[in-house]
């Protein structure tokens, strides 16, 4: 969909870089260089700009990837090439063991969980008896074809750019598809994503894998670029680099990652090369210069150096509508109706004390829309996150279908039929409708990574994006389709919620305040959209403040207050109920 | 009429889209001004805007000064306050401190004046006034954030959705006590969507739709329009027993 | 195992872990106020205590020169944002605070500086000059970026560090240096000798913490800091000046960290760059403490004060990799502790 020729031209003008007579070899030594960093950097931007999980321990994984080729190569005297898928590998491991480590580390104890064995692995590296120690390994093979061995930076030249090219394109490919969107997710929290059946911490675990085998790629590289490895390049102040190099260029975008290379690789030389001139013999303030420039730049372009050159990019991509004809396969519904959907019964959370649920206990009923009301805090929410298993119950049960799904992660519940809505909104605002909407498909799909990578996802991807468009479309926002979500109306991101719920082929809809923000004419609509639904085989639940909008729609009430059932029955009932009236509607509502 | 705060021609964007397009209004001295429409409709962003959280191209003046280069602070100092929508506490202090940093920029002296204030038309804030503010309830909340807001004695309060969550036993008791604002002498710059409780506090009303007044006028005046009544009061006037 | 050397290496821990408890302080403090990770409080450390050192000497430290170039920066900065609304009381302010104060530094010091000045003047015109550099460092790096991502801010903090820790060797050369004791009395009890600096060393941080403790209880500063932490835009809504909060943060953090080197100078040589170590152990302390709680820091870094004098008596090679996957097994902890919920209210 995205129009690949930019990307063709710049193959072309990186493939002939060399062949210009008379071009320094200082110059594609850089080259080399950046090419090098532009890999670790890419990883960097799929696990911290687009995953949201900040790493300052790459360096490690090129350490991990050069050793293994750089012991092979000269112990065992294996072929660099067949040395590779065994530093990949190494790689690999290394992330799968500190990624289940430390992937579940939250907020900012992840980036620091990854300074400290980022430390601890470069001093592991310069302490091991078998790979040289500090002296590290050196007369490692170049790489080879037949007889050609590539001694010079002019022929590993083409080796990395290639891997640099073949890496960003499977990268692009990837986060265009359906896990890619799952993992797009990941930097809103995880909540959301679970809710459609997102294994996040699966997720998390693949992009730090990810990450870490570019990472791998770039250390083999560089073994045999360098031909000597000691531990120094793999150290945490050079992981902490390649972060600068991906914020630079631009954290949230594959191509910032090669900008961001180029930058600090550039400059570095320069100031190596030129300060000495310019400061006589203190040429300790290189660093000092390089820091100020660092945060010059930042300041110039907080969100990196790729967006403000693409502000300047003429061209747009042009987007492909999706064939609306393809359709999924559907959920395989019971014959027999059951009466009673889901029932709960005395429900019960308690936080620290605080009885937050006390006791509920209500069901739906097959094709009814069963509103849940009360005052904030009543504990409306924290019942639809028992429901749905964010939150664990205290005591109770709640069955759906006959079945006991209370205690049940997220992914099951929604499994079972259950799609859901949320108080505040939580789309990923940088993703269209569409791509969002289509996150409640995912379950529907089955392609993973490394398919969507080569692009064997899209016939898969195309009925899941026609799925996802036929939602929209059912929700009346056919028009804003392509607009990213964030750009969008509170109440109508609100509806973008529904229509993503509705992906998942539900039973059951629960809607946390649909109606709000929305106008009379709107709310109608809505209105009339959930019958149409109830009438159709499907039941809801929602919570709403609106009570003309739930008199008017509900077939039966159940009323919260302080986390109690005060009362349930028909909005009539409920509208003269003196209880209610005295702790919820007041006496003019 | 000397107007306390005027705003004319306002444009707010964000980024590519433009939220607020061409907007002028005026607060007068003791006056209740509602702006009611749909979310979305671009109220919220217009009071931001005010309070100089977003930035806005045309004019605004508070008290004949020109305010549009102003800090949020400098806003404050001036005795403009807003009541943001998601109310913004500090959660994890109590009610007294929440109340006490509320009169950060006016003298000790009159802040034990606003104390007394603020107590005697919130007495539930009294009672809780040793309570973390995040373990307040929903209208508890509320009240505090008018009541941190009401702490440095603005003269223009702003408020954003007062009602919003609440039920409607408390909203009821909202907008009294904001009725009430008035005879103290101070201005309310009131965006709610619940037009209705809006319209029978205010004294005159615009409405907003897609980033534009359609309407203003006295408020009895816009209540009794049949477009407003379709639009805006329509389910709450049938939800009313 | 020999209890004299353990009661030895508790008592080197103990010391060394009140100069992490400080430094953690410190960062908890920025953390929460800024939510800038504040990688170069390690150069305050050794441009307090290389400062107070060359000082006793009876040496200009060039870090007063960096203060006074650094204010006029921020003044020109200054006259720069408010181009467009120029007032004049602003502009005499900002000329105060950026020129007149480091240009009296600047003056003190050459005035004051030479063999025969007292040590409590020497400490006096480190800390001035490392709080004057602290807060324009914020006024020049940090607030133009106040609201980026933490991310971003950690990138600059990382920026910051690098170049002042680049000037560090161009002041105070590669060689190391200590500085003179602030009390050279010593007493024994049983087996243990206890030197009056690290008597200083407790009594410093001991006060810091409940200094700390009634600024942030009692003071209305105190508590608007504390706003600003919490909430920013409600803070901002009720007249509290991020930059202000800001400024104060860097302000007591810079001389929570001038006032840590300057008592470890005397125990220890410091070399330019020993301050990113040293910060990085206060730091390991303000993570355990999970960045906002400031006893756990505390505690935290007594712990890691003692292991590292056992580590580096008992393996004295894999020292800094023990004090470094030591936090590991925390964070696993912290992180299953926290709550699964984001803000998800009724």
């Amino acid at each position: 969909m995205i129009d690949r020729w930019p990307l063709f031209v710049f193959a072309a003008v990186m493939a002939a870089i060399p062949l210009i007579p008379g071009m320094p070899p200082f110059w594609i030594v850089l080259l080399d260089n950046i090419g090098l960093a532009a890999l670790v950097a890419m990883g960097l931007v799929l696990l911290t700009g687009v995953g949201g999980l900040t790493s300052f321990g790459q360096a490690a994984f090129c350490g991990f990837g050069a050793y293994t080729t750089a012991l092979l190569s000269t112990a065992y005297g294996v072929s660099p090439w067949l040395a590779l898928p065994a530093s990949l590998i190494v790689s690999g491991v290394a992330a799968v063991i500190l990624g289940l480590i430390t992937v579940r580390l939250s907020g900012h104890y992840l980036p620091l969980g990854t300074i400290a064995w980022g430390i601890g692995l470069y001093y592991l590296f310069s302490k091991l008896e078998f790979i040289g120690r500090n002296d590290g390994i050196s007369n490692i093979p170049p790489l080879s074809i037949g007889g050609f061995r590539m001694l010079d930076p002019h022929s590993i030249y083409f080796v990395i750019w290639t891997a640099v090219l073949i890496s960003a394109v499977l990268t692009m490919n990837l986060l265009d598809s359906r896990t890619g969107r799952a993992i797009r997710a990941l930097r809103r929290g995880h909540i959301a994503a679970e809710a459609f059946g997102v294994q996040t911490p699966r997720a998390k675990l693949l992009v730090f894998i990810y990450a870490a085998v570019l990472a791998g790629l770039s250390g083999w590289l560089y073994a045999h670029f360098q031909r000597a490895v000691t531990p120094t390049p793999f150290s945490a102040h050079a992981g902490i680099e390649y972060l600068f190099i991906a914020v630079v260029g631009g954290a949230g975008y594959v191509w910032g990652g090669v900008l961001g290379a180029g930058i600090v690789v550039i400059l570095k030389e320069i100031l190596q090369s030129y300060l000495p001139y310019i400061f006589g013999g203190m040429a300790q303030l290189e660093t000092t210069v390089f820091g100020i420039l660092l945060v010059l730049l930042l300041q110039l372009a907080p969100s990196g150096a790729w967006p403000l050159l693409m502000s300047w990019w003429p061209f747009r991509a042009r987007r492909k509508h999706p064939d609306t004809a393809l359709t999924l396969p559907g959920r395989v519904r019971s014959p027999t109706e059951p009466a009673v959907l889901l029932q709960i019964e005395n429900a019960r959370k308690v936080f620290g004390g605080v009885i937050a649920v006390n006791d509920v206990s209500f069901d739906v009923q097959t094709r009814e829309i069963v509103a849940l009301i009360g005052p904030n805090g009543a504990g409306k929410s924290t019942t639809f996150n028992l429901i749905t298993g964010v939150l664990t119950t205290t005591g109770g049960a709640i069955s759906f279908l006959g079945k006991h799904v209370d205690n049940a992660p997220p992914q099951e519940i929604v499994k079972v039929g259950i799609a859901r809505t949320f108080q505040h909104v939580k789309l990923v605002p940088d993703m269209t409708v569409l791509e969002n909407v289509a996150i409640g498909a995912h379950l529907r799909g089955s392609s993973g990574a490394i398919s969507s990578m080569l692009r064997l996802d899209r016939a898969d991807e195309a009925r899941l994006l026609a799925e996802a468009t036929r939602q929209i479309e059912r929700v009346g926002l056919g028009d804003q389709i392509d607009q990213l979500a964030g750009s969008l109306s509170l109440g109508q991101q609100r509806i973008v919620e529904i229509a993503r719920a509705l992906c998942v082929d539900p039973v059951l809809l629960l809607l946390d305040e649909p109606a709000a923000g929305l106008r009379h004419m709107e709310k109608q609509r809505l209105a009339a959209l959930l019958r149409q639904l109830r009438d159709g085989g499907m039941s809801v639940l929602l919570v709403e403040h609106d009570m003309g909008f739930v008199m008017d729609l509900a077939d039966r009430v159940v009323v919260l207050d302080f986390g109690t059932k005060i009362a349930e029955g028909t909005p009539q009932a409920i509208k003269t109920n003196p209880d209610v009236i005295k702790a919820y509607l007041g006496a003019e509502a | 009429m000397s107007a306390l705060l005027e705003i004319s021609d306002v444009h707010i964007s964000y980024g590519k889209v433009e939220a607020v397009r061409g907007v002028s209004l005026a607060v007068a001295d003791n006056e209740i001004v509602a702006i009611i429409g749909a979310n979305g409709a671009g109220k919220s962003t217009l009071l931001n805007a005010a309070m100089g959280i977003l930035p806005l191209k045309g004019h605004i003046a508070f008290a004949s000064e020109n305010i549009a280069r102003l800090q949020i602070e400098d806003r404050v100092a001036l005795g403009i306050s807003l009541v943001p929508e998601r109310r913004e506490l500090f959660a994890t202090m109590n009610v007294e401190d929440n109340l006490q940093l509320g009169a950060f920029r006016i003298p000790r002296a009159a802040a034990a004046q606003s104390f007394e204030r603020v107590y005697a038309l919130f007495p539930r804030l009294k009672e809780r006034r040793k309570q973390l503010a995040g373990t307040l309830s929903g209208g508890e909340q509320q009240m505090l954030a008018m009541g941190r807001a009401l702490m440095g004695a603005p003269r223009l309060l702003m408020l954003d959705e007062p009602s919003l969550g609440l039920a409607p036993i408390i909203v009821a008791d909202i907008f009294r006590t904001i009725a009430e604002l008035r005879a103290s002498g101070v201005s309310v710059l009131l965006v709610e969507q619940n037009a209705q409780a809006a319209l029978k506090i205010a004294g005159r009303a615009y409405v907003m739709e897609l980033g534009e007044f359609v309407l203003s006028g006295p408020a009895a005046e816009i209540a009794a329009n049949d477009r407003v009544a379709a639009s805006y009061l329509g389910f709450q006037s049938e939800g009313a027993t | 195992m020999n209890t004299t050397i353990m009661l030895f290496l508790i008592q080197d821990g103990i010391t060394n872990g009140a100069i992490y408890a400080l430094l953690g302080l410190a960062l908890v403090l920025v953390f929460a106020v800024t939510r800038v990770i504040l990688i170069p409080q390690g150069e305050f450390v050794t441009f307090g205590a290389l400062s107070y050192a060359m000082l006793c000497t009876g040496t200009v430290p060039g870090t007063v020169w960096l203060a006074l170039a650094m204010g006029a920066v921020a003044f020109v900065l200054d006259l720069f944002t408010a181009r467009r609304a120029l007032h004049l009381n602003r502009i005499g302010r900002s000329f105060a605070l950026n020129l007149v104060f480091p240009a009296a530094i600047v003056a003190a010091t050459y005035l004051l500086a030479g063999p025969k000045t007292p040590i409590a003047v020497n400490i006096v015109l480190a800390l001035l000059t490392v709080a004057a550099i602290a807060l324009y460092l914020y006024r020049l790096a940090f607030q133009p970026l106040a609201h980026t991502s933490v991310l971003v801010l950690l990138i600059a903090s990382v920026g910051c560090h690098l170049a002042l820790q680049g000037l560090g060797l161009v002041f105070f050369g590669a060689e190391g240096l200590r500085g003179p004791p602030i009390s050279t009395a010593a007493f024994t009890v049983g087996t243990l000798r206890f030197t009056g600096q690290s008597i200083a060393v407790y009594a410093v941080t001991i006060a810091f913490i409940i200094a700390l403790w009634l600024f942030f209880g009692t003071t209305l500063m105190g508590k608007a800091l504390r706003a600003t932490a919490v909430n920013r835009l409600g803070a901002r809504l009720v007249g509290i000046r991020t930059t202000l909060s800001g400024q104060i943060a860097f302000l007591l953090a810079s001389v929570i960290g001038a006032i840590s080197g300057i008592l470890i100078v005397p125990i220890t040589t410091l070399y330019y760059d020993t301050g990113f170590l040293i910060g990085l152990k206060g730091f390991i302390a303000a993570i355990i403490g999970g960045l906002v709680s400031y006893p756990l820091t505390a505690v935290a870094a007594l712990v890691v004060g003692c292991v590292e004098a056992f580590s580096s008596f008992y393996a004295s090679n894999f020292k800094e990799v023990i004090v470094f996957t030591l936090i590991i097994p925390v964070l696993v902890l912290r992180s299953l502790a926290a709550p699964a919920v984001e803000e998800e209210g009724d």
